[in-house]
């Protein structure tokens, strides 16, 4: 790996559009899917990752020497987990609301591919600036998809992004969009207009 | 008969790959041959079965009966992570070529949003112990039933002429979202 070659700047944008973890690497799906309902429901989602994410780089950068390579998986999902209890009861305390409309996805996020894979490929290896950039390019790269999504949906869905009216009155919005199918239907065009702005962009 | 329907509503109508979206990481991953999509299932069956009764168990017991709610998503990480274990090493001593196919998947069982998110459901569902048994063993076989018809769709995928910059994940969303939509007619079922 070419370490310390790239800049601070370029480990934070890495995370924004070449290494995306979901355009570009597929993982972190089944929130992605599931709470992007609504432009509002994607950004909390969003927020509670780029927590997760950021706290547990921070802590297992600084413990990376002290952690035995044996049980280090163990160790990172305690630590990712502690996180995620925290995120999801602050949630369910402050806005009960928000935390009922997320489900069971907030404590999913112990599970979820991008904090896990993050701790193994950059964290445990990485002293803990780099880390805390890398994670915070990384789960603002996985917020701005949620973003992205759930505009997207909510706009087609209701007609609405933020709870505001953008579509004229006339406009009848497509259900669908907004139910399971279109969750899925949204991601794929996603992924594939993603990889052809890449391979177009590469040709160029 | 409500056994039955626990069954049926866990496996089909609330499927959890296309309804709930959960365990969709093994769904576009393992989906590539039929082979690897049956056994995968099967152990994500197996591995939910046994959760769901452990969990249940460790929840009434240990968190409700100590009041250590708060404790919910590290004990159940931990008792999923031992079940898949324990599971790994069952499988490897019984049938070495099932080990071999698996591979890389069995371990990554553990990260499966789908047996962690069955663990939550329980709990918040109230079911009884058998209930419980019952929810575990139909949300595993939804999840075969879907990972099975994706992989078959998929091996004639395989001979279709796909935009450059759809193949792989992009075109098995889309073909995920034409089953969802075939899903969604079971709802309102029971």
């Amino acid at each position: 790996m070419a370490k310390s070659k790239i800049s601070v700047t370029q480990e934070f944008l890495k995370g924004l559009w070449n290494e995306n973890p979901i355009l570009r690497m597929v993982l972190g799906i089944c929130p992605t899917l599931a709470v992007t309902t609504s432009a509002i429901n994607g950004v909390t989602m969003g927020l509670a990752v780029i927590f997760t994410l950021v706290m547990s780089s921070f802590i297992i950068s600084l413990l990376r020497k002290l952690i035995p390579n044996e049980v280090r998986i163990a160790t990172f999902i305690i630590i990712i987990a502690t996180f995620v209890t925290v995120a999801d009861r602050v949630l369910a305390a402050f806005y009960p609301e928000m935390s009922k409309a997320l489900g069971p996805f907030v404590p999913l996020i112990v599970v979820n591919c991008i904090v896990f894979a993050r701790q193994e490929a950059f964290a445990s290896k990485n002293p803990v600036g780099r880390s805390v950039v890398d994670a915070l390019g990384m789960s603002v790269g996985f917020t701005l998809v949620l973003l992205v999504m759930g505009s997207l949906r909510e706009l087609i869905g209701n007609g609405t992004i933020f709870s505001h009216q953008i579509m004229p009155m006339s406009f009848q919005p497509w259900m669908a969009i907004a139910l399971q199918p279109g969750a899925f239907l949204t991601l794929g065009l996603l992924i594939g207009f993603a990889n052809w702005l890449n391979t177009k962009g590469k040709k160029k | 008969m409500n056994l039955i329907l626990i069954f049926i509503s866990a496996a089909i109508i609330n499927n959890y790959v296309l309804v709930s979206f959960l365990g969709i990481c093994p769904f576009i991953g393992v989906s590539k041959k039929l082979g690897s999509a049956v056994s995968m299932g099967m152990a994500t069956t197996f591995v939910m079965t046994i959760t769901a009764a452990l969990a249940w168990l460790l929840n009434k017991y240990i968190l409700v009966g100590l009041h250590l709610e708060f404790l919910q998503i590290v004990s159940f990480i931990l008792v999923i992570a031992s079940v898949v274990q324990l599971v790994e090493m069952f499988i490897k001593k019984v049938s070495q070529p099932l080990y071999e196919a698996l591979g890389i998947f069995l371990p990554l069982i553990t990260t499966n949003c789908a047996i962690l998110g069955l663990a939550l459901f329980l709990v918040m569902k109230q079911y009884n112990f058998i209930e419980s048994i019952f929810f575990g063993f139909g949300s595993g076989v939804g999840f075969t039933l879907a990972l099975i018809i994706m992989a078959g769709i998929r091996e004639e995928l395989e001979l279709a002429d796909v935009p450059e910059p759809f193949k792989g994940a992009p075109i098995t969303l889309i073909v995920a979202s034409c089953l969802a939509l075939a899903f969604m007619g079971f709802s309102g079922i029971i």
